[in-house]
């Protein structure tokens, strides 16, 4: 069942020379999506470590998306390939914690993807608001103790 | 000067850092020497009523080790917390949640049915679990309860200082007790180690290439890692790199990775967070189906990365699909 009161909050890392211009594009082009994604400008979607993601979702939200150049765009050259290599193996971690791996989204997304960068928003909101809301505190409060 | 009066408490751990202490080996001599054991579940018969009559101050430190698990542990730590001005986490079951930490990873309800149900050796078919409260042909039974999480011991009770390690090696405990007899304690909510990652101190740094890629997790119970070489170089998962040192590299010496059992460095949130940063950087893989392929040699993420912290970690347990009973 799909919620469609839940807005879900979505922390957006977005690559300073590709992602980041990208959703610059959508913005200027007047493309329409959903005001749901909180966007932090990185230097390199490298640059993000998976404690970023996973101290995004403990604080309340609900996905993350981690966006950077195309392979074999990186302004750092390899940086990308770090994300990418990264993104499985935290995947296979929240799978163990319980966490909908549907949570968290890698994507590439250039410059001049405007039109990408609004889809993969819109898709990833509905993508969330089929999920529910995640409330990771509070969800596990359930499965400890008081003390 | 009378002298001071320290006391040990276990909850949920293995008796591992009971041992340490008789490790101290003759410099347990020198500590019964300057100070007196007066509560030693391990060793001395001691109840609860008489550490409720001590004086608040009476017995200057409580080494506890162990996770909280009982009830029963809870009232013990909580106690002595009262009474005892320094209360020290003993051990990474203390300090992090330890091995029985990881019980965050399944539930109560699934540790019953495993241990109750499921096991082969238990013949139970009126399916009892244990209660708080039960009564049998007018006999009443009162037993703690059994949380539904592991506990490390600064998420019940204030702590002051942190000695990590499984178990905490004896210099380090001979160290400390060195440090509060002489006065020349740390500041507080230290953890008794170095504030530098293992691999500072590692013997085998030396042969750890500049830069090294990892084609596939290797485990060592399927492969024996070489006696001289970096383990992270060989493919081998070691938590070295967000571990804090000052272990002495006992399992290093051992031709075993580090396990984490220092818990992370002063500077890392999550160790096992910020070993997926470290390790990614060493892959080989430059397409998606070869970085999945990647991830997948690492059986068991949380189990490795979180050996030793699972309840002290940013997400601190598994979340189960499906209310608890």
């Amino acid at each position: 069942m799909v919620d469609q009161q839940f807005e879900p909050k979505i922390v957006g890392f977005l690559c300073r020379w590709c992602s980041y211009t990208g959703a610059d594009l959508a913005g200027t082009s007047r493309m329409q999506y959903p005001p749901n994604l909180a966007a932090i400008r990185v230097m390199c979607s490298g640059r993000v470590d998976p404690t970023f993601v996973v101290k995004a979702l403990q604080d309340g939200a609900d996905g993350v998306l981690i966006a950077g150049c195309h392979p074999g765009d990186c302004h750092y050259s390899e940086g990308n390939y770090k994300a990418m290599r990264r993104y499985p193996m935290l995947l296979n971690l929240l799978d163990q914690f319980g966490i909908d791996r549907r949570r968290v989204r890698l994507e590439w997304i250039s410059a001049s993807e405007g039109e990408m960068f609004a889809r993969v928003v819109s898709e990833f909101t509905q993508q969330l608001k089929t999920l529910g809301p995640l409330r990771w505190p509070h969800t596990i409060e359930q499965f400890c103790s008081p003390a | 000067m009378a002298k001071p009066k320290v006391a040990f408490y276990w909850c949920a751990s293995c008796g591992g850092c009971e041992e340490t202490i008789v490790d101290l080996a003759e410099d347990v001599l020198k500590v019964v020497e300057a100070v007196d054991i007066v509560l030693w579940p391990v060793a001395l018969d001691y109840k609860l009523e008489h550490v409720k009559a001590w004086q608040p101050g009476e017995v200057t430190v409580a080494f506890i080790n162990g996770t909280v698990r009982l009830s029963e542990q809870l009232e013990w730590v909580r106690l002595l917390r009262e009474k005892c001005p320094f209360v020290i986490a003993f051990g990474s079951c203390a300090h992090l949640g330890g091995i029985p930490g990881l019980a965050n990873a399944t539930s109560r309800a699934e540790i019953f049915a495993n241990k109750y149900h499921r096991s082969p050796t238990i013949d139970n078919p009126q399916k009892a679990v244990p209660l708080i409260s039960s009564s049998v042909d007018g006999h009443h039974l009162d037993l703690p309860e059994f949380f539904k999480d592991a506990k490390p011991l600064d998420q019940v009770i204030p702590v002051d200082y942190y000695l990590p390690g499984c178990p905490p090696p004896p210099e380090n405990v001979a160290a400390a007790f060195t440090a509060i007899l002489e006065n020349k304690l740390p500041p507080k909510c230290s953890v008794i180690g170095v504030d530098k990652a293992l691999c500072e101190s590692c013997p085998r740094n030396e042969t750890k290439p500049d830069d090294f890629t990892i084609t596939r997790f290797k485990r060592v119970a399927t492969s024996t890692p070489d006696p001289e070489k970096c383990f992270l170089a060989e493919g081998f998962l070691c938590m070295g790199p967000a571990t804090r040192g000052g272990c002495g590299e006992r399992c290093i010496k051992g031709n075993m990775p580090c396990r984490g059992c220092f818990g992370p460095t002063p500077d890392t949130l999550d160790a096992g967070l910020k070993m997926i940063s470290a390790i990614a950087s060493h892959g080989e893989a430059d397409t998606e189906e070869a970085a999945k392929a990647f991830a997948d040699s690492l059986v068991d993420p949380l189990g490795t990365l979180y050996r030793f912290s699972l309840p002290a970690s940013m997400l601190r347990r598994r979340a189960m699909a499906g209310a608890e009973q």
